[in-house]
C-alpha cells in the first residue's frame, strides 16, 4: 500500500460524501446514524495513521511514503510525512474521535455538524502531509470553510462576529503567504516543497520604496509567511480573533481549534520559515522573542481578569503558543524538540480543557466562572480530571506540560537570558489563573442553588477523557516517545541551517536532551 | 477566395441565416406563445451546438476578408465559453419569461444576432471589423435591456445603456480614427508592422488610449464602470445574467486581441493603463459591494472586481497572462450561470425578490439549494479548494511572473475585502434571522445548472476540467 497517506487523508472526506448523499431523514434514527458514521469514520482513519506510524522509520529523516502525482500545470500532487509532520497527524487523528464524541448533545443540524468536522479533518490532515506549496495553501485556507460555519451555525450569541473576524483575520494573512509562494515559484521554478527545502532564495539587501531590506527577499517571504503563521498561531498582538472565536464556537469547535488549528502556524515555521529562509529567520530572532515574551506575559495577565472560562484558556494558549515561538526561533535541538512537544503537549491539554468546560457548559448552559463554585462536592471525578489537566497547563513536572516549557525555557536560556528570564515569569503567572480559576469553580461551599442537583461525569464523558489522562501522564513521564520520532529530523533541519546561516555549533551542544 | 474566406466564418454566418429564418417563421406564425417557446429552445440548442461546432473544428489558425477576421485557438476558446453561456442563460430564462409575459420570438434571436456580435468581435483582425461586431452586439443588448417596455426601471436601464454605450463607441471610434490616421492602416498586423517599424508615435499612442477607454467600458472596469449597477439591476433578471457572462467573456478578448495583435510590440506603453484599470476595479468591486443589499447590484459590483483580477492577468502583458485572462472568464462565467439560475428563482409569493436580506436561513427552507449557492459564494470569494480560487491563483501568478508585484499585493488585500460580502451572503442563508421563506420552487433544469455549476466548482480541483490545457494553447495563438 504505497499511497496509505492519501488514504488517511482522504478517508475522512469519504465519510463527509457518503453522509450528505446517502443519509436522509431528520428523525432520532438518522442523527444518531450520522453520528456513528461519523465516530466510525475518524476511528477508522486513526487506525489507518496508527499505520503510517509504525511503518515510519525515526531514524530516515528526509520524506516518508512519498506519493506523487502530477496536478495542474507545474504543480504536483505531493505527499510525505517526516519526523515533525508525523506528529502532527497523529494528533489530528487521535482527537477527531473524541471531538467528534464530545458532540453528542448536540441536537440540531447533527448531520451537517458532523460532515463539517469530518471534511475538516481531511483538510486537516492535508496540511501536515501536503508536500507542494500549493496543495498546502490549498488544505491551510479551505479549513477556513468548515471552520467558518461550525462556529457560524453552531456557536454561541455573537457568533457571527467571531466567525467573520476568525474568517477575514485569516484570510488577510493567508493571502500574503499565497503571494509569497507564487514568488518562490517564479524564483526556484518549482512548487515542490522537497525541492524548495534545497533552494537557496537571495540574501542581498535590496531596496523597496526607498527602504533597506537587510535580508533583501528572504526576509520579504518570510514576513508574508509569518503573517499567515502569526495569525493563525496565534502570537501576540495578531491573537485577537482566537478569544471570540473560542467563546463562540461550539465545545467540539473549540477543541479542533485549540488542539489542532492553531498548531498549524508553528508546523508552518518548522516546514517553511526556519528552513527556507534560514538568513530571514536568523535576523528575525529577536523580534520574535520579543513577541513571545511579551504573549506569554501579556496574554497570562489578561487571562488573570476573565470572567468567562472559555476566555480564559483561549488565552492562556495563546501564552503557551509564545513559549513554542522563542522555542522554535532559539535554533537548536531543545528549542525545536521543545516547540513541537510543547505544541503536541498543548493540543493535548487545551483540547481535555475545552472539554472540560463542555462538560459543565452542558448541563449548566453557562461559562461564567461566577456562576460555580464548590462543584467537587457534588463531582468529585470530575475535579480529579480538571485538576489533572489544570496542573499539566501549569506545567507540572510529570505531566507534559512541563516538559516542552522546560526545553524550550531551557532553549532560549542559552541563546537569550533576558528573554528566558521574562518568559519564566510567564510560567508563575500562569499558575496563578489556572490554579485561581480551578479554586473558583471547584472549591468553596456549594451554594448556589441551581449546581445542587449538577451530576458527575456520566460514562461517555470518561471514556472520553480517558485517552487523554493516558497521553498526558505518558508524554509527561517519558517523553522520549515524542522527542525520539522528532529528533533526528530536527537535527538534519538544524543543520542545513547552521550551513546557510554560517554558525557551527558543537555536536554535543546540539544533541544534549 | 470568396468561397474561402466564407468557410472561416461559416458558424457566423449560419447563426445569422438561423436568425433571419426564425425571424420570418415568428412574423408569420400566429400562435405567437407556442412559436415563441419553440424559438427560444431552437436557439437554445443551436448555441451549444455552434459551440460544440467550434470547440471540435481543427486547430489552426485562418483569416478572412484580408485579415479582417481572424479564427485561431483564442478566438475559438473565447467563442466556446460565450456561446454556452450564452445559450445557459438564455436556457434559464424561460421561466422567468414566460412568468412576466416576456417570451417573445425576438427575445432569443436578439440574443442571437448580439451573440454574433461577440463572435465577431473576439475574430477581429480590423478595427473596422470590430467596431461593426461591437456595435451588433450592442445594439441587441441596448433592446434586450429594456425588453420589458411597461417597466421604468427596465426603460431607463436600456436608455442608460445606451447613451454610455454610444459614448464609449464614439471614443472607440475616435481611437480608431486616429490609429488609421497614423499608422495608415486598420489591420492589426499593419498596425503592429507600423508600430515594430516606427515605435508609437503620439499619435498612435492616443489612438490607443481612446481605444482602450472605449473598450474599458464594455468590460465595466473602473473608472468606465457607472453604467453597470443601474443597468444590472434596471433590466430583467434574465438579461442581467446574460450582461453578467457572455459580453464580458467577448470584451475582455476583444481588449487582449487589440492589444495584443496591434500593440503588442510596445506593451510597456498600455501596461499602466490596465495596471491602473485592474487596480480600480478590484477595489471598487469589492468595496461598493459591501453596502448592497439588491443582489443584482451585488452582481454588478461583483462582475466589476472580477474584471479587476481578469484585467490583471492582460497587465501582465504576457503569454502566461493571457491564458489567466481566458482560465479566469470561463471560470467566471460557470460561476456566474450558477449563480444567476439561482436568482431566477427569488421569489415569493409570485413576486421577484432581489433582497437579499431575503434569505434568511434559506438553509432551512432549501438545504441542498443554499448548499449550492454557498459553495458559488465561497468559490466567486476565491476559497481554495474550489475552482474559483484557482483563477485569482493564475492571475496572481502572471501578475508576479510578469514583476508585478504591488498589483498582486493589492489585488490580494481587494480580495479580502471582497470575501466580505460572498461571505454575508451565505451569512443571511445560514445564520441571519428567519425571515418570511422565499417559495419559488425551483424547476429541474435551474437545478441542473446551479447543481452543475457548484459540483464544477469542487471538483474542478483535480484539474480544471483540462481548461488550463486549453486554455495555455489558445493564449499561445494570440501571442505567436
Amino acid at each position: 500500500m504505497n499511497n496509505l497517506l492519501s488514504i488517511v487523508t482522504f478517508l475522512p472526506m469519504f465519510g463527509a460524501v457518503v453522509l450528505m448523499f446517502f443519509l436522509r431523514g431528520d428523525d432520532e434514527m438518522a442523527v444518531r446514524n450520522a453520528k456513528l458514521l461519523a465516530m466510525f469514520t475518524t476511528l477508522a482513519t486513526f487506525v489507518a495513521s496508527l499505520i503510517i506510524l509504525i511503518k515510519f522509520d525515526p531514524s530516515n529523516t528526509g520524506f516518508q511514503m512519498v506519493e506523487e502525482a502530477k496536478w495542474l500545470g507545474g504543480l504536483n500532487y505531493k505527499l510525505g510525512v517526516d519526523g515533525i509532520s508525523i506528529l502532527f497527524v497523529m494528533l489530528t487523528t487521535f482527537f477527531m474521535p473524541i471531538v467528534i464524541g464530545s458532540t453528542w448533545a448536540v441536537d440540531h443540524r447533527v448531520k451537517e455538524y458532523m460532515i463539517a468536522f469530518l471534511l475538516l479533518e481531511t483538510l486537516m490532515i492535508g496540511v501536515f502531509v501536503a508536500l507542494d506549496l500549493v496543495l498546502f495553501y490549498v488544505f491551510f485556507e479551505a479549513g477556513l470553510i468548515p471552520m467558518f460555519l461550525i462556529i457560524g451555525i453552531w456557536g454561541g450569541k455573537d457568533r457571527i462576529y467571531a466567525a467573520f473576524k476568525f474568517f477575514l483575520y485569516t484570510l488577510l494573512g493567508s493571502l500574503l503567504m499565497l503571494l509569497a509562494m507564487i514568488y518562490m515559484w517564479y524564483d526556484a521554478g518549482t512548487t515542490d516543497i522537497v525541492r524548495l527545502l534545497d533552494h537557496q532564495f537571495a540574501s542581498d539587501t535590496i531596496s523597496v520604496l526607498g527602504f533597506g531590506v537587510v535580508g533583501g527577499v528572504q526576509t520579504l517571504l518570510w514576513l508574508a509567511f509569518f503573517a499567515s503563521f502569526a495569525v493563525k498561531l496565534p502570537m501576540w498582538p495578531f491573537h485577537t480573533w482566537l478569544p471570540d472565536a473560542h467563546v463562540q464556537a461550539p465545545t467540539a469547535g473549540s477543541i479542533v481549534l485549540a488542539a489542532i488549528l492553531i498548531k498549524m502556524g508553528g508546523y508552518g515555521f518548522l516546514r517553511f520559515s526556519l528552513p527556507m529562509f534560514p538568513i530571514a529567520s536568523d535576523l528575525m530572532q529577536n523580534f520574535v522573542f520579543f513577541l513571545s515574551v511579551a504573549a506569554i506575559i501579556l496574554t497570562s495577565l489578561i487571562a488573570l481578569a476573565q470572567e468567562d472560562m472559555k476566555k480564559l484558556i483561549a488565552y492562556s494558549s495563546v501564552a503557551h503558543m509564545g513559549f513554542v515561538t522563542m522555542g522554535i526561533f532559539a535554533f537548536n535541538q531543545q528549542g525545536l524538540d521543545g516547540g513541537i512537544f510543547q505544541m503536541i503537549s498543548h493540543g493535548i491539554v487545551a483540547g481535555a480543557l475545552f472539554m472540560i468546560v463542555g462538560v459543565i457548559y452542558d448541563r449548566m448552559h453557562t461559562r461564567e466562572i461566577a456562576a460555580f463554585g464548590g462543584l467537587a462536592i457534588r463531582m468529585p471525578k470530575y475535579a480529579l480530571i480538571f485538576m489533572l489537566f489544570t496542573m499539566a497547563n501549569v506545567g507540572l513536572p510529570g505531566l507534559s506540560g512541563f516538559v516542552g516549557e522546560f526545553l524550550t525555557l531551557a532553549a532560549l536560556f542559552k541563546v537569550n537570558t533576558w528573554a528566558a528570564f521574562g518568559a519564566t515569569t510567564g510560567v508563575i503567572l500562569s499558575a496563578a489563573y489556572a490554579l485561581w480559576l480551578y479554586r473558583r469553580v471547584m472549591f468553596g461551599d456549594l451554594v448556589k442553588e441551581s449546581l445542587k442537583g449538577i451530576k458527575d461525569m456520566d460514562l461517555r464523558e470518561k471514556l472520553l477523557f480517558a485517552p487523554l489522562v493516558v497521553l498526558t501522564l505518558l508524554l509527561g513521564l517519558y517523553p522520549a516517545v515524542v522527542l525520539d520520532i522528532t529528533g533526528p529530523s530536527v537535527e538534519a533541519l538544524l543543520q542545513n541551517f547552521n550551513n546557510a546561516v554560517g554558525v557551527v555549533e558543537t555536536v554535543a551542544e546540539v544533541t544534549s536532551h | 477566395m470568396l468561397s474561402n474566406d466564407i468557410s472561416v466564418i461559416l458558424p457566423e454566418l449560419m447563426l445569422v441565416v438561423y436568425a433571419m429564418a426564425a425571424l420570418m417563421v415568428g412574423v408569420y406564425s400566429r400562435k405567437q406563445d407556442a412559436i415563441s417557446n419553440l424559438i427560444l429552445w431552437t436557439t437554445v440548442v443551436v448555441l451549444a451546438v455552434a459551440g460544440f461546432w467550434i470547440g471540435l473544428s481543427p486547430e489552426g489558425t485562418s483569416t478572412a476578408f484580408n485579415e479582417a477576421f481572424i479564427n485561431d485557438g483564442f478566438a475559438r476558446f473565447s467563442k466556446v465559453t460565450l456561446l454556452w453561456g450564452a445559450a445557459a442563460i438564455l436556457a434559464l430564462s424561460r421561466e422567468y419569461l414566460a412568468k412576466n409575459k416576456l417570451l417573445k420570438y425576438e427575445y432569443p434571436l436578439l440574443i442571437t444576432l448580439s451573440v454574433v456580435g461577440m463572435m465577431m468581435m473576439v475574430s477581429a483582425g480590423d478595427l473596422m471589423a470590430l467596431y461593426l461586431g461591437l456595435e451588433l452586439q450592442s445594439l441587441a443588448l441596448y433592446v434586450i435591456a429594456s425588453f420589458r417596455r411597461d417597466s421604468l426601471r427596465s426603460t431607463e436601464a436600456g436608455l442608460k445603456y445606451f447613451v454610455l454605450g454610444a459614448l464609449s463607441s464614439g471614443l472607440l471610434l475616435y481611437g480608431a480614427s486616429l490609429v488609421y490616421g497614423f499608422a495608415g492602416t486598420t489591420v492589426f498586423s499593419g498596425i503592429y508592422t507600423v508600430v515594430e517599424g516606427e515605435g508609437l508615435s503620439l499619435g498612435l499612442l492616443f489612438g490607443l488610449v481612446f481605444l482602450v477607454t472605449g473598450m474599458a467600458f464594455k468590460v465595466s472596469a473602473v473608472p468606465f464602470h457607472m453604467w453597470t449597477p443601474d443597468v444590472y439591476e434596471g433590466s430583467p433578471t434574465p438579461v442581467t445574467g446574460l450582461f453578467a457572462t457572455a459580453p464580458k467573456m467577448a470584451a475582455a478578448a476583444m481588449i487582449a486581441r487589440v492589444l495584443f495583435d496591434a500593440f503588442g510590440e510596445v506593451i510597456s506603453d498600455w501596461q499602466q493603463i490596465l495596471v491602473f484599470l485592474s487596480l480600480g476595479s478590484m477595489y471598487l468591486g469589492s468595496v461598493a459591494a459591501i453596502g448592497q443589499t439588491n443582489i443584482k447590484r451585488l452582481m454588478a459590483y461583483s462582475s466589476i472586481g472580477h474584471m479587476g483580477f481578469a484585467l490583471m492577468g492582460l497587465a501582465a502583458g504576457t503569454e502566461q497572462g493571457v491564458q489567466a485572462l481566458l482560465i479566469y472568464m470561463a471560470i467566471y462565467v460557470t460561476m456566474n450561470v450558477g449563480v444567476f439560475a439561482f436568482i431566477l428563482n427569488m421569489e415569493r409569493d409570485g413576486q421577484a425578490v432581489t433582497d437579499i436580506a431575503s434569505l434568511g436561513l434559506y438553509s432551512k427552507v432549501a438545504p441542498a439549494r443554499a448548499f449550492a449557492l454557498a459553495v458559488l459564494m465561497f468559490s466567486l470569494a476565491g476559497i481554495p479548494p474550489l475552482v474559483g480560487f484557482f483563477g485569482k491563483f493564475y492571475a496572481l501568478t502572471a501578475a508576479i511572473d510578469a514583476g508585478l508585484f504591488w498589483l498582486a499585493v493589492a489585488g490580494a488585500f481587494a480580495s479580502v475585502i471582497g470575501a466580505f460580502y460572498y461571505l454575508r451572503i451565505v451569512f443571511y442563508m445560514y445564520f441571519g434571522k428567519e425571515t418570511a421563506p422565499l417559495t419559488g420552487a425551483m424547476p429541474t433544469l435551474h437545478w441542473v445548472f446551479l447543481g452543475g455549476a457548484s459540483g464544477a466548482m469542487v471538483l474542478g480541483v483535480v484539474n480544471l476540467f483540462g481548461v488550463e490545457t486549453i486554455a495555455g494553447l489558445a493564449a499561445a495563438t494570440l501571442l505567436n
